[in-house]
């Protein structure tokens, strides 16, 4: 650490100052820390006691014996009002959501963007403001049409129900817009001189380039997918394409209805359903802030 | 467009369509049903449908309940906006300022990103617990008795809350990146010209950070607006009753619950109305933003 | 090895933008010519419609005997270095030399010895697995010009190569790109607004400004015999001074004040008088005055700012010539005096 082994003159005359200022920022982060850490860290502490404890006694700070229990009843033992489905099988589809999101995202966004940025084409304004129009409206705004139409087309219960919907917005599209466009202009038409056609630009040249974007839409975008919740609900009313978002309700209500409600289980479930996202975010935070951060400029 | 781009038309055409077909049956089709649907009563896609004009607009501008969820949805934007990026502006610049530790910071302050709303709400439901919530002990301690999900202020009060904590994270990742792009030379050049430390915050850094920050106040509006629906949903333990609710929690409501479907649609476009505002708005501050920067 | 001929090119972009107006000219095989010309002279868009990356409105561009209007520009047997390189950052020097081979269908065994032997021309051998973020500015510039050579072109083109490096690097590069292209004899087409550039690399210069070409010719002839006032003070660092004056037959008058100087021409009426500062003496028994402002100290030489007759005028002097700031008188040489029309700016 350099700024430890610099003496300043000041610190020369007062070698025994005691940097006030500091202490205090050091006091409202830890404070802002704990603000945030705390609630997640009660439910890990509460999971891991049995029911009567959590009911008489409420959030625990210290852990019990229970967590293995706990977690292993809420992963496997067949539960909801069907008795056939358990913790893996939403974890399953919480994984289809999320990675079946991002991914279809980021292929349609990335095609779409190309065709706009990259090609001389008469209609590329047109099919511009056709697109963007949709960053206008958030699904949760025109979510009972949008279910109406899945109705008709029959899709209830079924992933591409879940997931195309979700994909029909322009974020993917715009942030690979604005990307595609800070690459420099002198790369394509190198590449034009070195006899690559439009595709082998694109898979060659374009696709590599984008290696940290992609990186970074895929993290937000598989967390978005992940948390969906309003959609999940209206679209899968079969228990088995339940995703752990979509169906934590359900079961804190079924958990809750009993004499002494299994709070213990269902915050496990609440856990599982937290750790995914989570550390994908802690673990690519570098990237996960760049594409967050960048995507508004 | 770039200003060599390449001629061939079979390509991009064939690149568009995934996108273009996608937003067509997914957007444009379902969008241009509610506006239309906005205008007839009874069940649209039946046969019993009736061209009733404004009136489910003129309707919804007389219901008493409608303006009590929009004068809530109001308020409640405005506190969950307030909250969240006051508290996450002192935390992100105290986090720009520590030398020590500043990663670790960044990452505990950062992570509650990744939690979903409807999960943050369960979580707010054992901390507001009628017998055993520390929350709800804590406002006794003033004597209020704190009922969630009975009392309308309490559940009011427990949406602000858990929805201000699920949004620190975001505005705190803004605003420290915000931080971290102003120039050096720019801080140095006011160390220089200012002795007080909050002086130099409110006269030089505020002011830079104001577009970071204009940006923000949509987002968070947005945030308030659509994505609270899980934190609201859960939190009122799936009795609406009395409960305070947002207009999108009403659309829900009346839409899947009431089976209004008129009355739905037509709050479904206003809404709509209310967005396209607010990005007409933002629209013109990021062509602000283009000089600040 | 192409001969390159435009006829009658024009450039309108769709805002109604001219950018280059009707040009004809002729790059013989082998030989570099240089475009200069201040920002916006439509110097580089005249490259880039050689190069095919910009429609050509009308007119017709012949590289070697075939028109190639209408010829995707990787098909038109050309190579091009970019300001910025445009080196592709993904791919390591190796990849980025060999690219367009690869793209025409090389098999990989030719590809590899051609960029090895690209490589060993331009000391890039030992830094073929790197990536360009790895490399300085200097050895950026190599890859790109390794990227041309690998292909053996019938053209290169330059688009400001040398633009983003160094004082000193530039001059080293400059040589270095020179003496390439002499080596392996292949017409050049090089864009740039520094005329130190084009006087040192050129056979020919072609000289625009506003989409025109102002003057061809020589690096010698552009500077000896600039054919325009804007070329005269475009072309040479300082350039040559230029100053209102009035002619009578032969005898020139700045000011009012007659001075006995005789003009290599006759001519009646306004001129603009041209002469380079280092055609000029100080001389106590001189016939023209001129004050002296400033003195620049430049090593090799010395230049003298200041004033003749109101009118800016800058004397070149060699480095052990005496000289001080004031009053002083002056001699221009008559045979170097250049007489432009006051109106036109045109070379009497």
């Amino acid at each position: 650490m350099v700024e430890t082994t610099l003496v300043t003159p000041a610190e020369t005359h007062r070698p025994n100052r005691i940097k006030w200022g500091a202490i205090g920022d050091h006091t409202i982060l830890i404070l802002g820390a704990l603000l945030m850490m705390l609630p997640p860290l009660l439910a890990l502490t509460t999971a891991s006691h049995d029911a009567v404890t959590i009911h008489r006694e409420g959030l625990q700070l210290t852990l019990g014996d229970d967590l293995g229990k706990n977690f292993r009843t809420a992963m496997f033992d067949k539960g909801g009002f069907t008795q056939t489905v358990d913790g893996m099988l939403m974890l399953m589809n919480s994984f289809i959501l999320g990675i079946g999101f991002a991914v279809g995202k980021i292929v349609i966004s990335m095609m779409a963007a190309y065709a706009i940025v990259y090609f001389r084409l008469r209609f590329a304004t047109l099919a511009f403001w056709v697109i963007f129009t949709t960053l206008l409206l958030p699904l949760e705004v025109r979510i009972l049409p949008s279910y109406e139409a899945i109705q008709k087309l029959g899709l209830t219960n079924t992933y591409t129900g879940l997931i195309v919907p979700l994909i029909a917005s322009a974020t993917g599209t715009f942030f690979f817009r604005q990307f595609f466009m800070s690459v420099p202009e002198e790369l394509a038409e190198a590449a034009r001189i070195d006899g690559a056609g439009p595709w082998t630009f694109f898979v060659d040249i374009l696709i590599p380039l984008s290696k940290t974007m992609i990186a970074a839409i895929f993290i937000i975008m598989f967390v978005f997918g992940w948390n969906q919740y309003l959609w999940p609900t209206l679209i899968t009313t079969d228990e088995g394409f339940f995703t752990l978002v979509r169906g934590i309700k359900q079961i804190v209500l079924s958990y809750t209805d009993s004499q002494i409600p299994e709070h213990g289980q269902a915050l496990a479930l609440a856990i599982v359903a937290m750790i995914p996202p989570v550390l994908v975010v802690v673990f690519f935070q570098n990237w996960f802030v760049k594409g967050l951060t960048e995507s508004d400029k | 467009m770039k200003r060599a781009g390449f001629d061939t038309i079979w390509l991009p055409m064939a690149l568009l369509i995934p996108q273009l077909m996608i937003i067509a049956i997914f957007f444009y089709w379902p969008a241009g049903w509610a506006l239309q649907s906005s205008f007839f009563l009874q069940d649209p896609f039946g046969f019993g449908s009736t061209f009733v004009g404004a009136e489910n607009y003129t309707s919804l501008l007389g219901n008493d309940q409608y303006k009590r969820v929009a004068g809530f949805t109001i308020l409640y934007s405005v506190l969950v906006t307030f909250f969240s990026l006051a508290i996450a502006l002192l935390l992100a610049v105290k986090a720009d300022k520590v030398i020590k530790g500043a990663k670790t910071y960044r990452t505990l302050l950062m992570w509650v990103y990744a939690i979903a709303p409807p999960v943050a709400g369960f979580l707010g439901i054992l901390f507001f617990d009628q017998s055993t919530g520390p929350l709800t002990k804590f406002f006794q301690m003033f004597g209020w008795d704190f009922k969630l999900g009975v009392d309308y202020n309490a559940t009011a009060t427990a949406m602000v809350i858990v929805a201000v904590w699920k949004q620190i994270p975001v505005n705190f990742i803004f605003f420290l990146s915000g931080l971290q792009s102003i120039p050096r030379s720019v801080r140095e050049a006011a160390m220089i010209d200012n002795r007080s430390a909050t002086g130099r915050f409110w006269q030089v850094t505020f002011p830079l950070l104001a577009p970071t920050a204009f940006f923000l106040l949509i987002i968070n509006i947005t945030y308030a607006l659509f994505d609270t629906f899980g934190i609201i949903d859960a939190l009122m333990k799936g009795e609406p009753g009395n409960n305070p609710m947002t207009l999108v929690y009403k659309v829900y409501l009346d839409g899947f619950r009431g089976n209004d479907l008129g009355g739905s649609s037509a709050q479904s476009v206003v809404l709509m109305a209310l967005v396209l505002l607010l990005t007409v708005f933002q629209f013109r501050l990021v062509e602000r933003r283009i000089h600040y920067t | 090895m192409a001969q390159v001929s435009l006829e009658g090119i024009r450039k309108v972009y769709p805002n109604g933008f001219r950018a280059v107006q009707t040009t004809s000219f002729t790059i013989q095989d082998g030989e570099f010519v240089v475009l200069v010309g201040p920002s916006g002279c439509g110097k580089s868009t005249l490259l880039r419609m050689i190069a095919g990356l910009e429609e050509i409105t009308e007119g017709v561009l012949k590289i070697g005997d075939r028109v190639v209007n209408d010829v995707d520009p990787a098909d038109r047997d050309i190579a091009m270095v970019f300001q910025n390189y445009a080196l592709y950052p993904h791919m390591t020097v190796r990849k980025n030399i060999g690219y367009g081979l690869k793209n025409r269908g090389t098999p990989a065994a030719a590809i590899d010895a051609k960029v090895q032997d690209a490589a060993r021309m331009l000391n890039l051998t030992e830094y073929l697995d790197r990536k360009p973020a790895q490399l300085s500015g200097g050895q950026r510039q190599r890859v790109a010009m390794g990227r041309a050579v690998v292909r053996d072109p019938a053209l290169f083109l330059f688009d400001e190569p040398l633009s983003n490096l160094d004082a000193k690097l530039r001059n080293q590069m400059r040589i270095e790109i020179k003496a390439l292209q002499r080596r392996l004899g292949t017409t050049a087409v090089y864009v740039t607004h520094d005329q130190v550039e084009a006087m040192t690399m050129a056979d020919r210069i072609i000289v625009l400004n506003e989409g025109r070409i102002e003057q061809i010719g020589t690096p010698s002839e552009i500077y000896h015999n600039p054919a325009s006032t804007f070329v005269a003070s475009f072309m040479g660092a300082p350039p040559m001074n230029l100053i209102k004056a009035e002619l009578d037959q032969q005898s020139v008058r700045i000011n009012g004040c007659r001075d006995l100087i005789h003009a290599p021409q006759s001519f009646d009426g306004p001129v603009t008088l041209g002469i380079r500062p280092e055609d000029v003496e100080v001389d106590e028994q001189g016939l023209v005055s001129f004050h002296v402002d400033i003195l620049e100290e430049l090593g090799a030489h010395r230049l003298l700012h200041g004033r003749i007759a109101n009118q800016p005028f800058s004397v070149m002097l060699g480095k052990d010539d005496a000289a001080q700031v004031g009053e002083t008188k002056i001699n221009l040489k008559p045979e170097a005096l250049r007489l432009f029309d006051r109106e036109t700016g045109l070379r009497l």
